[in-house]
């Protein structure tokens, strides 16, 4: 955000010294481009965000009605251990979950790239289709899969005579949930990289070739380089997908409810917090916290990459 | 002052100020108005009952709405009513949700529209479940679930065990067929069914909110009636003489269909529903009663069933109250509703009727199930009371005795937690905890 604002304003502001007339009629016609997208984005999300915020400075109790407590909210939600314990979960998923995806989407990416796949769309198509599929449908599919008594998996390490690995117990299943993810997110994250390359100049290809550089070498120092913009959109992307984790948990919930409670990530939390304990305004202001959180690690991340960028 | 957002929400908010009566008169005059009702409900096939109400009051045109069962349907439910629009006219309520719309105030009594009068038509546990505190009819039953046994007898002849018909022969049997088949559990105890969990306390005497009464809730998870019922399902599992398999998902169809489980602790509508889940079991299964604590005793209990609600909301209430009496009440809905629907019937006249109790049903070998649920239905304790805050309580048991039991830990010292959160949980929300 911070980079298309930076240089979009001395580009507007250039010409507007030289042509005002015109450039106030286009404004204004810019303006009208973007008045529908104001609109809804005004209606949907600053209202209702603002709605939210607000909504979290109150306490409106089953017994004893709706009263201003300020902060309080907050000050519960930065001492709720449950609300620490999601948030250190999806942490720990975070950092299990997205270096695979990516690396995976990278590898993809650059093999297709490399034109020496036979069946390149075909391929590439399949890689793509799981993000296609909802993720509840994908969800409700991988706890087939995983089920114990009957899911493919088991019967097979059944059949082998091994013993059968327990996906929805306690210790794999945040492993198992990662697994879900990253089948239904490598596509599309390769797809994005695919596109960041096909941008690559040929003409960087021919220079290396002439150089006598290989494809690994190619793919080292040209072609990873320059996907830097589109792996930290890729990586800001998964650090709020991460973050935000509910369809997967929710989902899996009734087949494992002993392993994943009602906080067991963040988001799970706050729908929880709303709907089974009507403790709305407290949802807010978990929701809030959570969003907190995911600034501030968006942020950290784009903070690093600019510095080492710099160097 | 502060406007606060739920006073502005309060504003665009309809409540009707029940009067003390309506006369027939008056009602006669709101039936013929033209008037439109918004139902929800997820019950299938209730067109046929609906369409016979529209044929009774020609007037009155009725719009079904399935937003979802259980839980989902709750939270649209309050989402609508919060918001102060949308929310319909009737909504379907299980038993165990009335009195957590009713503490919000969401309920009509329904006792001005002549309600009264039909509690001799219902059976009596069913009619006391409706009951609010202060005497308040805030619905109409419609499907009861008392508690039976469902059973494979061909896993138990097999075995040579005979159909328990107390808890303690219940835990031998157990142990039994655990020897004699590995294979083989003599039941499930599901980690997140509350209303199972329920209904086992409510079996043996235990009524943890019983006394509650407005903003004074009432628990006692410790009782012995309590204790009893958490310990005995704590050692089966940790002898690992039953199953603990989360119910209604993939896994579980699978295991009632292989045979995993002889037998099914559950209610009047289990029988028509394993008919499609357990197809393949077809002619295998009978049922029982409830195991009893006492032998010779016959106390049983319910799980699940539901009933028809007035929502306070309503700009029609004459319409949306007959509406909710007529459904549930007249002769031919309710007959459709036993005999189609599969609902299992609250009204005497029904559970009474040898065309519904006769029926042999071929799924259970001939045996007439309906006449022996409908027996279990008068020994049904009558004055089980649920909590206001129902969804919560129903959480906590899962986070606390629910995985308790399936991870083989002590289940005893989890009905304290499950209490301990319950009474933090009501502390937050307003309400003066008390032990009962």
């Amino acid at each position: 955000m911070t980079a298309t604002t930076e240089t979009a304003a001395p580009a507007a502001a250039a010409p507007s010294t030289r042509r005002p007339q015109r450039t106030r009629r286009n404004a204004l016609a810019g303006y009208m481009f973007v008045l529908p997208f104001m609109i809804v984005f005004l209606a949907m999300f600053v209202v209702p965000l603002a709605y939210a915020a607000y909504f979290s400075l109150f306490r409106e109790q089953i017994i004893g009605g709706n009263v201003f407590v300020g902060f309080e909210n907050y000050t519960r939600a930065f001492g709720d251990e449950a609300l620490w314990t999601g948030i250190g979960r999806v942490c720990l998923f975070f950092l299990i979950q997205v270096p695979i995806m990516l690396v995976a989407a990278l590898a993809f990416a650059l093999a297709l790239d490399t034109g020496l796949t036979r069946l390149a769309r075909t391929t590439r198509l399949a890689i793509f289709v799981p993000y296609a599929v909802p993720g509840v449908i994908a969800t409700l599919m991988w706890g087939f899969l995983y089920g114990p008594d009957f899911g493919p998996f088991a019967q097979i390490a059944e059949a082998v005579g091994v013993g059968v690995p327990d996906f929805l117990g306690p210790d794999l299943m945040l492993g198992s949930l990662a697994n879900i993810v990253v089948w239904e997110f490598t596509g599309y994250n390769m797809v994005i990289l695919f596109a960041a390359l096909r941008a690559v100049p040929a003409e960087l290809y021919e220079a290396a070739a002439v150089d006598g550089a290989g494809q690994w070498r190619i793919a080292w120092s040209i072609k990873i380089p320059s996907l830097k913009s589109a792996l930290v959109v890729c990586m800001i992307f998964s650090i709020i997908g991460s973050f935000q984790l509910f369809n997967e948990p929710q989902l899996m919930q009734t087949l494992a409810p002993t392993v994943i409670d009602n906080a067991y990530t963040p988001n799970l939390y706050a729908y929880n917090l709303a709907f089974i304990g009507q403790e709305y305004n407290y949802a807010a202001a978990v929701s809030f916290v959570l969003g907190l959180v995911i600034l501030v690690g968006s942020y950290a991340f784009m903070f690093a990459t600019n510095r080492r960028s710099r160097r | 002052m502060l406007a606060t957002p739920l006073a502005l929400a309060a504003c665009g908010r309809h409540t009707v100020d029940p009067p003390a009566h309506v006369t027939r008169a008056q009602i006669d005059e709101a039936m013929r108005q033209p008037t439109e009702l918004d139902f929800w409900t997820w019950v299938p096939g209730i067109e046929k009952e609906v369409a016979l109400f529209e044929e009774a009051y020609p007037q009155i045109k009725v719009d079904i709405v399935n937003a979802g069962q259980g839980n989902p349907h709750y939270a649209k439910l309050r989402t609508a009513l919060r918001a102060g629009n949308g929310a319909p006219d009737v909504a379907q309520l299980e038993f165990q949700m009335i009195p957590s719309f009713a503490i919000t105030e969401d309920l009509l009594d329904l006792r001005p529209y002549g309600a009264g009068d039909l509690a001799p038509q219902f059976v009596d546990f069913a009619w006391s479940q409706v009951t609010g505190t202060g005497g308040e009819i805030w619905a109409i039953p419609q499907d009861t679930g008392p508690m039976g046994m469902l059973y494979r007898a061909d896993i138990l002849d097999a075995h040579g065990i005979e159909v328990p018909a107390t808890w303690d022969e219940f835990a031998e049997a157990a142990a039994r067929l655990r020897e004699a088949d590995p294979e083989v559990y003599l039941t499930n105890f599901a980690p997140a069914q509350g209303a199972f969990f329920a209904a086992m306390l409510w079996q043996s005497g235990a009524n943890p909110f019983g006394g509650s009464d407005g903003p004074e809730l009432r628990i006692d998870l410790t009782s012995p009636e309590a204790e009893r019922v958490a310990r005995y399902w704590g050692e089966l599992s940790e002898q690992d003489l039953i199953a603990v398999d989360p119910d209604f998902t993939d896994a579980w169809y699978q295991a009632l269909n292989s045979g995993k489980y002889a037998t099914w602790i559950a209610p009047a509508w289990a029988p028509t529903f394993l008919t499609s889940a357990a197809a393949s079991t077809a002619g295998l299964w009978r049922v029982a009663p409830l195991p009893q604590w006492e032998a010779g005793q016959q106390v049983s209990s319910n799980w699940g069933g539901s009933t028809s609600a007035v929502l306070a909301t309503t700009r029609n209430p004459i319409a949306a109250a007959v509406f909710a009496q007529f459904i549930n009440t007249d002769r031919e809905s309710t007959d459709t509703m036993a005999n189609e629907q599969f609902l299992y019937p609250p009204t005497k006249a029904i559970l009474e009727d040898p065309a519904f109790t006769g029926q042999q049903l071929d799924f259970y070998g001939g045996q007439e199930v309906n006449a022996l649920f409908a027996d279990i239905s008068t020994t049904v304790a009558e004055d089980f009371q649920w909590s206001p805050v129902q969804e919560q309580v129903y959480a906590d048991f899962t986070a606390t005795v629910g995985t308790a039991v399936a991870n083989k830990a002590d289940a005893v010292a989890a009905m304290e937690e499950w209490q301990a959160r319950i009474q933090e949980y009501a502390e937050y929300q307003g309400f003066t905890v008390r032990p009962s």
